[in-house]
């Protein structure tokens, strides 16, 4: 950032038009609450939760990946159940499948170098299949290896015994503190000078490059981050599963698993960190009302996902934001006009001293 | 023998992929659009071509010509609609798309057809009948059939786009959209019309992929899709023949590694086109000759 000239002195810049102060305590409060849930409610709601933290954790890294880095992988299910087999295998080996949740993570991330030096040169369309046909791969070969079970699966050792209420309890919480530190994560990601690549990125991707900007790197970062985001939450759900199942129908490599994360992002909102949030919500209303229709909820979701892609691109997060400027996790800017103050009716763009945008 | 004999089917199963991919290639040629559907697609003509035979009783050839005006049908106005919308509002909104009505088609097929697979044409003679080279080769006729009619598609698409009226008017959209527009080309019916013969070639590819084996709601992105996508850039990326020479060389590294170890068919497939990738991403035919 350059030094300000005298008559700037009275332009301000800050995160967002609204003090962050409030919903910083409210984000806090909501998590401390949710962290208090397991005393409060049964196994059951507690277990439902668990998905829905999981599909969170999904999102909120395919929202990293598509709505700011304009990678859309079709692929996601790779490092999910990449991350299930990294818990299960140490599991195996007789190492507790909590502390497989860290190899699952870091596992996934170096899986997704050799798989993104595939795929880096490809670009939106020939990206999305290339990733997909990459998750099948790692699908078929992972099938090829007997001893994890093949094309099968295998149960999770090291957790029976539990009682489980303890267990659902704590499962809980593991996928509670994987999604805080996905959205954490991304947050603080996009906050930082990796989010500024990004967006110039996104905005002319030719001028970033011709500026200097390493655009490959960022997005090397960015792949990685949502690979070990989506391996930690493959890890909870062979936990959660107690078990690992492979195949492409209702297994771990189940492109539903992308389309459920996709969906979330679209209808809560693409490219900003609260879209996931409301979206994982909505899927997860839909999925629990339609639940004894079979995978109706998917089809009902696809088609809410595609007229909100269309009609409001923005997402329901987006749409709420324009009209009332709210923004939980602010990872923009926002410029003081002279004497504008908090409250006031945004001043229009021509007033407001554009270099330092 | 038993190698020749496993290259020789590769070669014949590689004319079918290439009808998998001829259209994904033509959408993508025209109109920057990839398809996430096409796989989805091609399932669904194969359950119209087992509606048709169920009602009418017709032969199996004969319900391809029927299967593949009403897909076409299908592809004008889906074009027209959903997806000219997704397109006016980008690439990001047309992969959103496509990807949602993939996962709709799957998922709703497996509603109302169940996860049950479907053979079409079980029962002809022709679809079992073959003819033997020496001893040890036995060539299908309807593998030989599926074959030339893939180079048939092919030729016929290059014909089309060459010299009939719509063909150039194709061509021009997809060169240049505004200065076609300009002429006095309505590139939105244009669109649509290219979208029509995309979707009549999928639908050849549905059904056959019904007569060779079976159709099931999964086999859309499980297989179809992927081997498309595959062969399409193994072949280079918008060529039409290049399509037949991405899947001839797909089928063939199938048979090969189905011939070391069944198991390693559809991956040795994969290594191929990875290798393609990283080695020779413009594709082995690097020149296209249409579209």
């Amino acid at each position: 950032m350059t030094t300000l000239r005298p008559e700037d002195q009275l332009v301000k810049v800050t995160r967002s038009r609204r003090s962050t102060l409030w919903t910083s305590i409210g984000a806090l409060v909501v998590v401390v609450v949710l962290f208090l849930f397991p005393y409060a409610i049964g196994s059951g709601t507690l277990g439902i939760l668990v998905q829905g933290l999981i599909i969170l954790t999904l999102a909120t890294m395919w929202n990293l990946l598509a709505g700011y880095a304009g990678l859309v992988s079709v692929g996601q299910q790779a490092f999910l159940g990449l991350g299930a087999y990294f818990v299960l295998i140490p599991a195996m080996h007789g190492i507790t499948p909590w502390a497989g949740l860290f190899i699952a993570t870091a596992g996934a991330a170096v899986c997704a170098l050799p798989l993104w030096w595939l795929v880096a040169r490809l670009r939106l369309g020939y990206f999305a299949i290339a990733t997909w046909v990459l998750a099948s791969m790692v699908m078929l070969i992972v099938e090829q290896i007997s001893s994890i079970g093949g094309g099968t699966g295998e149960p999770l050792p090291g957790l029976t015994g539990m009682d489980p209420a303890v267990l659902t309890a704590d499962t809980y919480w593991a996928a509670l503190v994987v999604a805080v530190l996905a959205i954490g994560t991304v947050y603080s990601l996009l906050r930082s000078r990796t989010g500024l690549v990004l967006t110039a990125i996104r905005d002319d991707e030719r001028a970033a490059r011709s500026s200097g900007v390493r655009v490959g790197r960022a997005r090397l970062l960015v792949f990685i981050v949502a690979a070990a985001g989506c391996g930690a939450a493959g890890g909870v759900l062979a936990i959660e599963q107690l078990g690992v199942t492979p195949g492409t129908s209702g297994g771990v490599f189940s492109v539903q698993w992308t389309a459920e994360m996709a969906f979330a992002v679209i209808i809560g909102g693409l490219g900003t960190i609260e879209g996931p949030i409301i979206g994982t919500i909505v899927f997860m209303v839909l999925q629990q009302t339609l639940q004894s229709y079979n995978a109706w909820y998917l089809i009902v979701l696809g088609i809410v996902a595609i007229i909100i892609a269309i009609f409001a691109r923005r997402g329901l997060w987006g749409t709420l934001d324009e009209r009332f400027n709210i923004r939980l996790f602010p990872v923009g800017y926002h410029l003081w006009a002279p004497g504008e103050r908090r409250g006031r009716k945004r001043v229009p763009a021509d007033a407001v001293p554009t270099d330092a945008a | 023998m038993a190698w020749v004999n496993a290259i020789i089917q590769g070669v014949l199963i590689g004319g079918l992929y290439a009808l998998f991919a001829c259209g994904l290639s033509l959408l993508f040629g025209v109109m920057k659009v990839v398809n996430l559907a096409h796989g989805d697609l091609a399932v669904v003509a194969g359950y119209i071509g087992v509606g048709v035979i169920a009602i009418s009783h017709m032969p199996v050839l004969w319900s391809i010509p029927v299967v593949v005006v009403l897909m076409a049908i299908i592809g004008y106005i889906l074009q027209r609609s959903l997806l000219q919308a997704a397109i006016t509002r980008g690439e990001l909104t047309t992969l959103i798309v496509t990807f949602g009505l993939s996962i709709i088609i799957e998922n709703g097929l497996q509603q109302f057809f169940t996860a049950n697979s479907r053979g079409l044409g079980v029962g002809d003679s022709f679809i079992t009948a073959s003819f033997s080279l020496g001893s040890q080769i036995t060539i299908a006729w309807l593998s030989l059939g599926i074959f030339v009619l893939a180079v048939v598609v092919l030729l016929g698409l290059q014909q089309y786009l060459s010299f009939s009226k719509y063909g150039r008017l194709i061509r021009a959209v997809a060169d240049d959209r505004e200065a076609a527009q300009l002429s006095g080309a309505d590139y939105r019916h244009v669109f649509g019309i290219a979208a029509a013969i995309a979707f009549g070639t999928v639908a050849i590819a549905g059904i056959c992929e019904g007569m060779v084996t079976t159709i099931s709601p999964t086999l859309g992105t499980d297989t179809i899709l992927l081997f498309a996508f595959c062969a399409v850039v193994i072949g280079g990326l918008g060529s039409l023949w290049g399509t037949l020479v991405g899947g001839v060389v797909l089928g063939v590294a199938q048979a090969i590694g189905a011939q070391i170890n069944p198991s390693y068919e559809t991956l040795a497939g994969y290594a191929v086109f990875l290798l393609v990738l990283v080695v020779r991403p413009q594709g082995l035919v690097s020149q296209g000759t249409a579209s």
